[in-house]
């Protein structure tokens, strides 16, 4: 029986992240074909980690938001918003840290509450309701970044606290790697292993139906908002203390990387399956395509065309391993 | 003879100016299957949203074991057992059979110092729960419910009303997306339900299969109940007149005659 036996062919092809995982491997194989053994080398694995850490830790509240039916894009300004203010509380007025890291976090998890309460209060969908948090939150870290310090670039000398949030480990990889891993094993139990994860499967199956079985969707949708948006904070404020300044304009390119990243990792886009497991490899593919390039002779440019196939694949093929896995069922005789 | 488990008495229910439901009488008994018949737009669905706690009358009273109640909430209704069962099952097709099953209701166990959802736990129970039923052909608790055929997903899902310990069990069109085949089967855990005692409401336009398993039966025409009758009383054809209007469907065929006579050639 598969249900005894954990693993099984069939077992195997119905899990989200399967195609996935297959995708990433074509990418590597390509790339450490081309690219020659530094891609492979702990300098050229750098390049990739480091820009996989930090759009992962953003990709994976992203991703659970979308398992549970919603989408949220202002992440793309609340990245700069937190880095702003996190640099313009400890850098342009020399505050403590511990201020400028709290207030990033709080400013992100607002923004978040309001888009949470706007969309169980409007039904708007989260599309429009997170498109209208992005520009009002663009203008509004724009406006006050000039209001208060005259300038749209902030600098941040923060040693104290680099160890922890924007340091090189061993000169090349960054610490936020760490907190990705953190992220994978905090994210990966809760969906998968705890309760609440059952709960955010069922409201991207049908939210109706998960609301008449008892589940409370709305403070759920509520509080997966209030993760994405102090994620994208999280990594805005890193990214501050880790280049010792913050640009008002730096995080657009998170919004489409990191649905990317989901829809690779097998994640439906209109909700109700997927997996974190899935995210970390669709977020590794994208950073493997994105850095591989530049270890190839190929010119860079090329690298957009080879994720927009990659994108078009991978949704394709998760479609084909989702019949697969709809339509599975244990063969007769096989007790 | 036992009190009715839940009844309504004498129940409007008027969204704004229009009037949906005038006078609803109607009693459902424990181990009883009340068929609900009635065309489409004749207030059916209202009268499932009344007993299911998702509206409220305008006026009358719902009443549960003789006393008059009311639902703040579908979860309300849910936990004074009043489990409501749609035609596509209400579950989740990309959700595993056990997971679906215990939505909001997760078993969990400790595994060290975190608190874990039970898969073992859940997959047993669920499949037990479906195969009592007599769907023997569902053995693996791992499987997707977008799997299973209509009939399955019908059965998974009162399994899982009676599991959770659902005394009224209201079925809207249980049988209208399915085979004839798949029909029978959900017919038959209609009948398995009526037997362990609960009482069903059963909506649907298909007199054939209200007459299968039905022992009481009432018609709806236009937001009144036009008949309330028991199992026997009336015949098939009788039945199906009521349901589709009676006079005014002969009045139509009158007219459709008419209108093709009257055609220049």
């Amino acid at each position: 029986m598969s249900s005894s036996s954990s693993f099984s062919f069939g077992s195997l092809m119905r899990r989200p992240e399967t195609g996935s995982f297959l995708g990433l491997a074509a990418v590597f194989l390509f790339f450490t074909a081309f690219g020659g053994v530094n891609f492979a080398s702990p300098t050229g694995a750098a390049s990739w980690l480091n820009v996989a850490a930090q759009l992962g830790i953003v990709a994976i509240p992203i991703g659970l938001l979308m398992i549970a039916g919603e989408l949220d894009i202002s992440i793309g300004s609340i990245i700069p918003a937190g880095s702003m203010t996190c640099a313009i509380i400890s850098g342009h007025f020399d505050l403590p840290i511990v201020f400028g890291v709290g207030a990033a976090l709080l400013l992100g998890a607002a923004i978040g509450l309001i888009n949470g309460f706007l969309v169980i209060r409007t039904a708007v969908p989260s599309f429009i309701v997170t498109l209208g948090t992005l520009f009002a939150v663009a203008g509004m870290t724009l406006g006050f970044s000039v209001l208060v310090t005259g300038t749209t670039s902030v600098a941040i000398k923060v040693p104290e606290a680099k160890w922890l949030l924007g340091d090189f480990i061993g000169g090349i990889y960054q610490v936020t790697i760490f907190w990705w891993l953190a992220a994978i094993l905090f994210w990966g139990f809760f969906l998968h292993f705890s309760r609440f994860g059952n709960w955010i499967f069922a409201m991207g199956g049908d939210k109706v139906s998960a609301r008449n079985a008892g589940i409370p969707t709305d403070r759920v949708t509520i509080m997966l908002f209030v993760c994405s948006g102090m994620s994208a904070a999280f990594v805005g404020l890193s990214q501050a203390i880790l280049y010792n300044s913050a640009q008002v304009s730096a995080g657009q390119s998170y919004i489409f990387n990191s649905i990317i990243s989901v829809v690779v990792g097998g994640v439906l886009l209109t909700g109700g399956y997927g997996s974190v497991f899935g995210i970390v490899l669709g977020t590794l593919t994208f950073a493997v395509v994105s850095q591989g390039i530049y270890f190839t002779g190929f010119d860079a440019n090329w690298a957009s065309l080879i994720i927009g196939v990659l994108l078009l694949g991978a949704v394709l093929m998760n479609n084909t391993f989702r019949k697969m896995a709809l339509s599975y069922a244990p063969k007769k005789g096989a007790k | 003879m036992a009190g009715a488990i839940l009844s309504l008495n004498g129940v409007n229910k008027s969204f704004g100016p229009i009037d949906v439901l005038h006078d609803i009488n109607l009693e459902i008994k424990a181990g009883e299957v009340l068929c609900l018949l009635g065309d489409n737009g004749a207030g059916k669905s209202t009268v499932i949203r009344l007993l299911s706690g998702v509206h409220k009358p305008s006026s009358g009273a719902i009443m549960m074991d003789g006393k008059p109640i009311s639902f703040s909430s579908p979860r309300d209704a849910a936990d004074h057992g009043i489990a409501t069962v749609h035609q596509f099952g209400g579950t989740f097709p990309l959700m595993s059979i056990g997971r679906s099953f215990f939505v909001g209701r997760e078993p969990t166990r400790w595994v060290g110092p975190f608190k874990v959802y039970d898969r073992k736990t859940a997959n047993d129970i669920a499949v037990k729960a479906v195969q009592n039923f007599g769907i023997n052909r569902i053995d693996d608790g791992d499987r997707l419910v977008g799997g299973l055929s209509g009939g399955e997903r019908q059965a998974l899902a009162i399994a899982r009303a009676v599991h959770f310990g659902a005394r009224v069990l209201i079925l809207d069109e249980p049988t209208a997306a399915l085979g004839v085949k798949q029909a029978t089967h959900v017919l038959r855990i209609v009948n398995e339900a009526k037997r362990r005692g609960l009482a069903v409401i059963f909506i649907t336009h298909q007199v054939m299969h209200a007459m299968a398993v039905g022992d009481h039966f009432a018609v709806l025409i236009r937001g009144a109940i036009a008949a309330d009758f028991k199992k026997g009383e009336k015949s098939r054809e009788e039945i199906t007149d009521l349901m589709a209007g009676g006079a005014s469907m002969a009045a139509l065929e009158a007219e459709i005659d008419t209108d093709i006579s009257s055609q220049p050639a």
